[in-house]
């Protein structure tokens, strides 16, 4: 179990290297966390995809 | 010589099917609540089997993958004031729960937000669904507070760093007299009974709005007519 622990956080450890002060973006009096910059285009990219893919109903009745 | 009636239990029970059905007990506020309860949502209205036609959209589904969030969060939250600070921060087990508490807040937000956004460019406060409107507002806003009080609770240096960092702001606002974020059992209580209380009656209501008024239909087309409610036979199954 620690053996799998150790090799998980070595790969995903190796993909995102937290192990520093976080980076921000200052746009004027906006400071904000690339991170939470991150979350917030990925919300408007999942808006956007739930309104531009199509939904399958059950056998597309009624449609 | 006593008799023993051999099927008690049974006996009763027609004696309360009975009762049900007389009509002096018609006024009685038990009955009232009752009648105008199952009137105003009849069990097929609360969990229908279908929706109708427009509901068939990717946008639809994150309302409910907030209120799936929102159990998840409840039920590892839990598991955690059981345990305690110890075990969230030291075994495995209780980091690992600890880590599911705080994703699917990160989910339960993520969801939320996408759902915010789709029902205001849908204006789902249309067709007397004010109150649903405005309970999924006052839910967000309580569910900020909920989780920045959980921050203030992890007992961590990051928790101290946030209480420290947000005392100035709130004690700029006049209400640090009354919320005091470096105040650890105050905050704590909110986080563990107050705002999570509050929060599952919101949503509650909320859901139950939604069920009351129905699910909002989008905008029509250019010379397309969509009625507030579905028209007959265009449902989906659910």
């Amino acid at each position: 179990m620690h053996a799998l622990a150790l090799v998980v956080g070595a790969l995903f450890g190796s993909i995102i290297d937290l192990n520093h002060p976080g980076h921000y973006i200052h746009w004027g009096f906006i400071q904000m966390s690339y991170a939470n910059a991150l979350v917030i285009l990925l919300m408007i990219i999942v808006f956007l995809a739930a309104i531009l893919i199509p939904f399958r109903s059950h056998k597309g009745e009624g449609r | 010589m006593t008799v023993v009636d051999p099927k008690p239990a049974r006996a009763d029970q027609a004696d309360l099917d009975k009762a049900a059905g007389r009509p002096e007990d018609a006024a009685q506020w038990t009955a009232r609540l009752r009648e105008s309860a199952v009137e105003a949502l009849p069990p097929q209205k609360l969990l229908p089997d279908r929706q109708p036609a427009y509901v068939a959209s990717w946008i639809y589904v994150f309302g409910v993958t907030t209120v799936c969030a929102l159990i998840v969060v409840i039920a590892t939250g839990l598991l955690l004031a059981v345990m305690g600070p110890n075990w969230w921060h030291v075994s495995s087990t209780g980091l690992f729960v600890n880590s599911l508490h705080l994703w699917s807040v990160e989910v339960f937000f993520f969801a939320m937000v996408v759902h915010l956004w789709g029902k205001f460019f849908m204006a789902a406060w249309r067709g007397r669904r004010q109150l649903t409107w405005i309970t999924g507002v006052v839910s967000f806003l309580v569910s900020v507070g909920a989780a920045f009080t959980g921050y203030l609770s992890q007992q961590n240096f990051d928790s101290q760093w946030i209480s420290t960092q947000a005392k100035d702001g709130i004690n700029s606002t006049g209400a640090g007299a009354i919320f005091n974020v470096t105040n650890f059992g105050q905050m704590i209580m909110w986080h563990i009974t107050l705002l999570p209380l509050c929060v599952i009656a919101l949503v509650g209501i909320h859901v139950l709005m939604v069920r009351l008024r129905g699910v909002v239909p989008p905008f029509a087309a250019k010379g397309e007519a969509i009625g507030a409610e579905s028209p007959a036979g265009s449902e989906v199954e659910a």
